[in-house]
């Protein structure tokens, strides 16, 4: 298996994310989406140090984890707040801040 | 073998990230989104990162995932009559954008990396978890310490903002 075919299913990946991101409304659906995009880019880092015979790119993936981890922690908890404010989690109803 | 078994794990993982978001309910995409991410977790053992896939398994498909369940439990969200409601310019604007990462990220890792050998000889070693742990905790110990402060910092944050009232003193 040559290393293009996993940067190649990473790049999809990633641009379905992006398609989730940029036309779902749901929030909770959009997070699932940067979660796949995460996921997308991890795939590439670790194709990579697996090529290369190199660590590096496996601790760079740990620490990635972490962030996704208390970036999900967080982000629930905005997406918490913002149900209980506007009884919605539909982004295109959520427009105080809209100018 | 392994080119069967990666060619499986692509197609369950483009198929199973298509229905987390072309899906009009939300619990369902999440558990499509396990799906994915349990792939990826075996797209990791074809690249022998052992320790990744475990992790992966462990963290993404297990307490993450666990988080967003509960999240939409809480939530009590309906199943969307229409998925996209966006009007038609930013529908189309917005797949033009994605044709465009594509291609760019296609144009950038395409071209550089067409004589690079298989999965490395040395992967064996490395992907361990003996030796991540060996470098976690030598060469990375001060960035595993500010992962834990990140992570505390994370939880007492989220706390703080799903919060019913945030009492202030005056």
């Amino acid at each position: 298996m040559a290393l293009n075919w996993y940067l190649a299913l990473s790049a999809v990946l990633f641009s379905i994310g992006v398609i989730g991101v940029l036309t779902r409304k749901n929030a909770v659906v959009i997070f699932m989406s940067v979660e796949l995009m995460l996921n997308a880019v991890n795939l590439t880092l670790v194709a990579f140090s697996s090529h290369f015979g190199d660590i590096n790119g496996i601790i760079l993936v740990f620490f990635s984890l972490c962030v996704a981890a208390s970036e999900a922690a967080v982000g629930l908890a905005i997406i918490i707040t913002i149900f209980r404010n506007n009884l919605t989690v539909d982004i295109s109803k959520i427009n105080l801040l809209r100018w | 073998m392994v080119t069967y078994l990666f060619i499986l794990f692509a197609v369950i993982a483009i198929a199973t990230a298509l229905a987390v978001v072309f899906n009009k309910s939300t619990v369902s995409s999440a558990l499509f989104l396990v799906l994915n991410l349990l792939t990826l977790a075996g797209i990791y053992l074809l690249l022998q990162a052992q320790f990744l896939a475990i992790i992966q398994v462990l963290v993404y498909a297990g307490a993450i995932m666990v988080l967003f369940l509960f999240v939409i439990m809480l939530l009590n969200l309906q199943d969307e009559e229409k998925i996209f409601s966006r009007s038609r310019v930013q529908f189309i604007l917005s797949f033009l954008l994605v044709a465009v990462v594509f291609a760019q990220i296609l144009y950038s890792v395409g071209s550089a990396t067409n004589m690079l050998p298989a999965v490395s000889s040395s992967m064996k070693t490395v992907g361990t978890v003996e030796a991540v742990g060996n470098v976690l905790f030598t060469q990375y110990l001060i960035p595993v310490e500010v992962t834990a402060i990140l992570l505390t910092a994370a939880v007492v944050g989220a706390l703080l903002i799903a919060q019913r009232k945030i009492q202030l003193k005056k």
